[in-house]
């Protein structure tokens, strides 16, 4: 029996600046320089209905959201220790990231995470190459 | 919005059918299952394998199939987005038909959910989105991905795990008058909130059920449809659409978009139906959620009203209108694209044919996500 493995991604051309602000500890994520918005995953252009310009640039977002909707796995993926808790954070400047949550040693529970509450990431260096992101409340 | 009153009532489905049994089969392969779905169909409605010139299937490669039951279509529909897939088939079919693609279309479904017999493989690779964004986060199938908007719902409409639990209990009293279903002992609100919490807000008994079987439906033109045995299902109305992939990129965390502004506009507009002259639906409810959501964003009640609806036990036996009698994929059977099985049970009631028949249906709605709320269609179906 092999342990299992959480699973890791691999940066592709259009993430890559993604990754790499990752393993910096930077969230840079994308803008449309047309409809304001900004967006994520990355992808060389704006996905936002009725705009999809091409005119978009990276920046270093501020790493604040809220905590737009989660589930918390009592079964789940076997490389995590249950219960965990998958998010989805609706970043400040625009766009949605799925995250684990890092509770500070609270108990995984609905009453501990309301639903809409401000939220800030954080980082977790789980390889040489990969950073990922683990929000927590804010 | 386009205009395809034309093609209303213009295709009827006349033959429909399910494997022998749906449960455990571990005596048959996926292909199996599609072909004996497909034999059976056709005698249901008098045909044989060769009187077929359109096939369509999802979930293996209509090539595959075709080589298997050794047949050369003459139109083809691979379109393979999830458990709604065969309702995309059948509007497809609509077109196709009426277009002279094809004459006799067969839609075939089979999967060994449960028994895993001769299941392709392939997971979504690293550098995917779902690779990069979604997995590394212990996302493991569907449970903990298509549960996730629902917190979002319960906090801006106040919906509640009770209500969710409703719908299970509502759908499992079908299920008790249907001896073909596999989960069959009445259960109350209690026994669901009190049953393994698997990813909250979701219990054991907010799940699906895991299970073999297939089914199939053979499609002719209205003016053949007069000759076979069986009262003709036409089709009234379709729609289809998709949208994400991923589930933290859904649109509307508390809204089925694709089924409010496509599919259900859509479906209603080529029926020339408004919603109160349908009789019976059936909702894909792979989660006790996804009936709320659709009766919300189908326009059967507002935004936030599906929850309390469901708790007032209108699907239920009895009940004002009857959802999912079958016993649904929460207790009658999921193979893992139940779609399908949402249109049989349809077909059966505008027959009346069905197990717990419901008194009078002429019309049925028929609804169905892909994926995680990803790819969605919407059929309308009537019996006169």
């Amino acid at each position: 029996m092999t342990t299992p493995q959480r699973p890791l991604p691999e940066a592709s051309p259009e993430t890559q600046e993604y990754w790499d602000g990752m393993k910096r500890h930077e969230l840079r994520i994308q803008k449309c320089n047309d409809c304001g918005k900004g967006y994520f995953y990355p992808r060389p252009f704006c996905p936002a209905e009725g705009c999809h310009s091409q005119n978009v640039e990276w920046f270093t977002a501020s790493g604040k959201g809220t905590l737009l909707s989660y589930v918390i796995p009592h079964r789940g993926h076997p490389a995590f220790e249950t219960p965990y808790v998958i998010a989805v954070i609706e970043l400040n400047e625009g766009g949605k990231m799925m995250t684990n949550l890092d509770l500070g040693g609270a108990e995984a529970t609905p009453d501990n995470l309301p639903v809409d509450a401000p939220m800030e990431i954080g980082y977790e260096d789980v390889s040489e190459e990969i950073t990922l992101p683990i929000w927590h409340l804010a | 919005m386009p205009d395809t009153r034309n093609l209303s009532h213009k295709v009827a489905i006349v033959g429909a059918a399910e494997t022998d049994t749906v449960g455990k089969l571990p005596t048959h392969s996926t292909l199996q299952l599609h072909a004996e779905s497909a034999f059976n169909a056709l005698a249901d409605c008098g045909l044989t394998i060769d009187d077929v010139d359109g096939l369509a299937t999802a979930g293996v490669s209509p090539a595959a199939l075709a080589e298997y039951l050794g047949i050369i279509p003459r139109y083809v529909d691979g379109t393979s987005v999830g458990g709604c897939s065969f309702l995309i088939h059948v509007s497809h079919a609509v077109a196709a038909i009426a277009a002279g693609y094809a004459d006799v279309i067969l839609v075939t479904h089979g999967e060994s959910g449960r028994s895993r017999v001769g299941v392709g493989g392939g997971s979504a690779g690293r550098a995917t989105p779902g690779g990069q964004f979604e997995a590394p986060f212990g996302v493991a199938g569907p449970p903990t991905m298509f549960s996730v908007p629902v917190a979002q719902h319960m906090k801006k409409y106040g919906t509640t795990e009770e209500q969710l639990a409703a719908v299970s209990v509502a759908t499992r009293q079908w299920a008790e008058k249907n001896t073909r279903a596999m989960m069959r002992d009445p259960i109350t609100i209690n026994d669901v909130l009190e049953s393994r919490i698997i990813a909250w807000p979701l219990h054991l008994l907010n799940c699906c059920l895991v299970t073999d079987g297939g089914g199939a439906l053979v499609l002719v033109s209205e003016e053949r449809a007069k000759d076979f045995p069986k009262k003709p299902v036409y089709v009234l109305g379709r729609g289809e659409a998709i949208a994400h992939t991923n589930i933290s990129q859904m649109l509307d965390f508390t809204e089925w978009t694709s089924a409010s502004r496509h599919t259900g506009p859509e479906a209603f507009k080529m029926a020339g139906l408004d919603h109160s002259a349908i009789d019976h639906a059936e909702f894909y409810d792979a989660f006790s959620h996804l009936p709320i959501y659709a009766l919300e964003s189908l326009g059967f009640v507002k935004p936030g009203e599906g929850g309390p609806w469901f708790a007032e036990m209108n699907s239920a036996p009895g009940g004002k209108f009857p959802i999912n009698t079958n016993g649904g994929g929460l207790s009658y059977t999921h193979t893992g694209m139940y779609g399908m099985f949402a249109i049989l049970e349809s077909v059966r009631q505008l027959r009346g044919e069905a197990e717990a028949q419901v008194d009078g249906v002429e019309t049925s709605l028929v609804h169905a996500p892909g994926g995680m709320f990803s790819a969605t269609s919407t059929l309308i179906l009537g019996n006169q």
